[in-house]
């Protein structure tokens, strides 16, 4: 018997790791992967509103939820590499043109 | 303690530390594989809560095409993982941030804590499942019937995406540098020999 | 109405033009045009006064006014000032001096600034001075009349100041406007007083209303009346504010003689004479003017004592002659301040020129230790400098012996006066007659003490300087006449044209008859001869003293040299002042500047715009171009909007 709030308590847990990640790490790639794992933060706690409501639609907004996540790695990655080609790194905080 | 509530845990720490152990690897292909651990622990989670479904597919699309093309991209670019490129300083804007995600998580907790969803009935136990929930026939008729648009837009979104990959991604014959493989492919081939 | 009274406007004007031509075309008029122009102006003023003034006698006395409104200078408010002239017997008489004196030293500066290269500014700013001083005493309002007076300190700022590549003469320019000027802060503020109780300027609305408005005797009118003195203090050089006035002498003798002799120094006394409905209602302040006047002239009588150089014996000669006014004033004698005014104007005027005649003879040479026997070279400069000695010295027949022996006897019988103040009279004018015959004695007789190239270079000055000389000579004998005593049996003519002007409950008319009558006639004729006993007795000590046994004189000094230190040093007063005064000033200043200004008033500026910029320094962080920090603000971006809701 798991209480509600427990699964959306997780959400909010991986939902933060997925923050954390985005600001300290510096390879493009896994902030990319922090930002899908917070997309899938947000999936989990729809599923779970679904069930909670007995509801389909929160199943319906995951799978879309699923298909934006996947166009936009998808993009995301080939910009990684056009960047590559020029820095030769993926630090991200060599992607800088200004000044300081 | 039920089955129940142990499988819950299990999954939770399963996909707690997956996460965790992602954002603090070197090698950025640990990061992936790390990442796959806590997405099939959430499938878990998702079978857990009566949507099989959405658990195959969360498998199939995301570790198994999303996350693959990640394992791609780092072979593509030929990432070793040699420089450590987790910040660690403890500067200033360091400790800034695990405040800010601090903050965040706190003020998560106030929301589900509130009640807010009180009345949803949603920070009670999970009742008794309905026949057919979490069904393929369930999640179609949705699908195609009150969001038919959203549907049809996603196909015109994934259109533009792969449009858009391929021509961001391009290699430019005669402008710039050449594509990074060949260049980087000379170095691994000499430390192979070695 | 009469003839000319539409022309009062002119009288100040002339000199106006003559200033705007001259001051216009300074280096592009020959001399010639420049003196003319210089001269004329003053001339025809001089000419339109004595016009005016035939006018201003053919009316009745109690009608002898005429004035002249030209427009409206201030109507602001409640303060509505003109631009107008007032023609009573005070101001025609001041406008005859200033004007007469005035054209006479014009004509004596054509000889003696002749070699000059700032001819041209010399005389533009003289006219200017005639210019203000004719507007002084023409003024029918205070506001107007002060216009005047900030005029004469202008001007003699800038002619003291003349040749002012010397650092002593530009040195003393400053330092007789800022003394003036400390002298027109109480002026300011007692006008400001009269404002504020009567509401209107105008010397005629006060006086009239100046009975109701004020309580006789009561602390608001004395407060308005020591004020006021204390502008007269500043601009006529008596104690406290004297000191300017030596110091003065560095400009050209012409300009001593006109500003610090005969016309500038007077406007304090004017001024006293112009609101005497004012002082009669406070017999306090007018026991301060007494008290002040036989004290500036007793002090510097003793200075002028022991001083060589023969221009600032005159200078303290002035001081002390100009406390003979004030103490006229105090006991209510308007009437002989005004007169000995006059027959000073003449004999101290020429007392100058003479000066300025002995020093362009002697190259430049203004010690008289290195003078002596002068008098067979300039014979013209001797005898007139004689008859003004004479003059000052209060001989009888001459026109300073009438004067002041006016001034003493209304400081003795006054009910205002007090033996005391006699007395103090008496004894200086003991004193002047001793010091002026030594400068006599020491310049013209005894030995020639100079060396032999300026003695080969003595020669008796031209004919524009001899004869303004000559005139004034005849006027300081004549001049005189018309206030011969009654207690001699002459009709004090002086006296009963000044009447309309001083007849405001003023007890010395009253006196001056019962002394006819009888009873005070002896005391007066007794204490007549005392003084002509006295100065004669000064003289033949003088004579003594530097003429025929020359080494009492030095015996003297050196037994009581501590004395004859104190005062050759004038009692050490610039020192004082400058330790007491001024360099509390200057630090404080410095202070101000220093510290105020630099540090506290600029730094608080450059630390706002410092912080300013520190603070834009500090946004630009926000613009790193580094995408972790952009998604740090993102991610507390969010936590703030989350945050609000939850509170909400």
């Amino acid at each position: 018997m798991v209480p509600i709030s427990a699964y959306l308590i997780l959400a909010a847990v991986l939902f933060v790791i997925g923050t954390v990640g985005v600001l300290i790490c510096r390879n493009i790639i896994v902030m990319l992967m922090s930002v899908e794992l917070m997309l899938n933060a947000a999936n989990l706690a729809l599923i779970t509103f679904s069930r909670a409501l007995n509801i389909m639609d929160g199943h319906v907004f995951v799978f879309l939820v699923l298909t934006v996540a996947a166009a936009e790695a998808a993009v995301g990655l080939a910009i990684v590499i056009m960047i590559f080609r020029n820095r030769e790194t993926v630090n991200i905080d060599r992607f800088n043109l200004m000044k300081w | 303690m039920n089955l129940d509530t142990i499988i819950f845990f299990i999954s939770a720490i399963v996909a707690v530390f997956g996460a965790t152990m992602m954002i603090t690897q070197r090698n950025p292909v640990a990061s992936v594989l790390y990442l796959i651990v806590s997405l099939v622990a959430q499938a878990v989670l998702y079978v857990q809560l009566n949507s099989v479904f959405m658990a195959a597919v969360l498998l199939i699309v995301y570790a198994g095409a999303i996350l693959v093309l990640f394992l791609f991209v780092i072979m593509l670019l030929n990432l070793r993982g040699r420089e450590d490129l987790t910040d660690h300083s403890l500067s200033m804007s360091r400790f800034t941030k695990y405040l800010v995600s601090t903050l965040l998580f706190i003020e998560m907790l106030f929301v589900v804590r509130s009640g807010f969803f009180a009345d949803a009935g949603v920070t009670g136990v999970i009742a008794t499942q309905p026949t057919g929930f979490g069904s393929v026939e369930e999640i179609a008729t949705l699908l195609f019937t009150r969001y038919l648009y959203p549907f049809e837009l996603t196909s015109v979104l994934i259109v533009a995406a792969i449009v858009g990959a391929v021509v961001i991604a391009k290699r430019d014959r005669g402008y710039g540098k050449p594509v990074a493989t060949s260049k980087q492919e000379e170095p691994s081939r000499r430390q192979s020999t070695k | 109405m009469s003839e000319y009274s539409q022309y009062l406007f002119l009288v100040p004007l002339f000199p106006l033009i003559g200033f705007v031509i001259n001051g216009l075309l300074l280096g592009r008029l020959p001399r010639w045009l420049i003196s003319f122009v210089g001269c004329v102006s003053v001339g025809l003023s001089f000419m339109l006064s004595i016009m005016l003034f035939f006018d201003l006698k053919g009316l009745p006395p109690e009608a002898r006014l005429i004035t002249q409104t030209l427009f409206t200078w201030i109507p602001s408010g409640s303060l509505h000032v003109n631009i107008s002239y007032l023609l009573d017997p005070l101001s025609a008489v001041m406008i005859l001096v200033v004007s007469g004196v005035s054209f006479l030293i014009h004509v004596y500066s054509v000889g003696y600034m002749h070699h000059d290269p700032g001819y041209g500014r010399y005389f533009a700013f003289l006219n200017l001075f005639v210019f203000a001083m004719l507007t002084l005493v023409l003024a029918d309002n205070f506001l107007f009349m002060f216009v005047g007076w900030e005029g004469v300190g202008l001007c003699s700022y800038l002619l003291i100041g003349f040749w002012f590549e010397k650092k002593s003469a530009s040195d003393a320019g400053k330092k007789a406007f800022i003394v003036n000027r400390i002298g027109d802060f109480g002026f300011l503020i007692g006008m400001f007083i009269v404002f504020w109780q009567i509401g209107s300027l105008d010397f005629h609305v006060v006086m009239d209303n100046a009975s109701t408005v004020f309580v006789t005797g009561g602390t608001l009118i004395t407060a308005v009346c020591i004020l006021l003195f204390v502008g007269a203090i500043g601009k006529s050089a008596q104690i406290p504010l004297y000191v300017w006035l030596p110091d003065a002498m560095e400009g050209p003798t012409p300009v001593s003689a006109l500003i610090h002799a005969a016309t500038m120094v007077t406007a304090g006394v004017y001024m006293i004479v112009r609101t005497n409905f004012l002082y009669v209602m406070a017999p306090n302040a007018l026991l301060l003017v007494a008290i002040v006047g036989a004290a500036t002239a007793i002090y510097s009588a003793t200075i002028g004592l022991a001083q060589n150089d023969i221009k600032r014996v005159l200078a303290y000669s002035t001081v002390s002659q100009l406390g003979y006014m004030f103490l006229a004033c105090g006991v209510t004698a308007f009437t002989a301040g005004i007169f000995h005014l006059m027959t000073h104007a003449f004999f101290k005027a020429l007392l100058f020129l003479g000066a300025g005649s002995v020093i362009h003879a002697m190259s430049n040479e203004q010690d008289m230790r290195k003078m002596g026997g002068l008098k067979k070279y300039l014979p013209v400069t001797y005898v007139t400098f004689i008859v003004a000695t004479l003059a000052i010295s209060g001989i009888p027949g001459f026109s300073g012996f009438f004067s002041k022996d006016e001034i003493l006897w209304k400081s003795f019988s006054s009910q205002y006066g007090h033996p005391l103040l006699w007395v103090i009279g008496f004894v200086t004018a003991g004193l002047t007659a001793f010091y002026m015959f030594r400068v006599v004695y020491l310049t013209f007789h005894g030995q020639e003490r100079m060396d032999d190239h300026t003695k080969a270079h003595l020669h008796e000055a031209p004919k524009s300087m001899t004869v303004p000389q000559v005139t004034l000579a005849a006027l300081a004998v004549i001049g005189g006449w018309v206030g011969m005593p009654h207690v001699l049996g002459f009709t004090n003519y002086f006296e009963r044209w000044m009447e309309p002007v001083v007849s405001h409950g003023v007890h010395t008319g009253e006196s001056h008859a019962m002394a006819a009558a009888g009873g005070y006639a002896g005391a007066e004729l007794g204490l007549m001869i005392a003084s002509v006993v006295l100065v004669l007795a000064a003289i033949i000590l003088s004579r003594r003293f530097y003429n025929t046994r020359p080494e009492l004189a030095t015996s003297l000094r050196e037994r009581l040299s501590g004395l004859h230190r104190l005062l050759v040093n004038k009692y050490y007063v610039d020192e004082i002042y400058g330790a007491t005064i001024v360099r509390p000033v200057i630090y404080f200043s410095l202070f101000l500047w220093k510290i105020m200004d630099v540090v506290v008033i600029d730094g608080l500026i450059n630390g706002f715009a410092s912080a300013y910029n520190d603070f834009s320094q500090f946004l630009r962080g926000i613009q790193t171009g580094r995408v972790r920090s952009y998604a740090t603000l993102f991610v507390i971006g969010v936590v703030v909007v989350v945050a609000y809701f939850i509170l909400e």
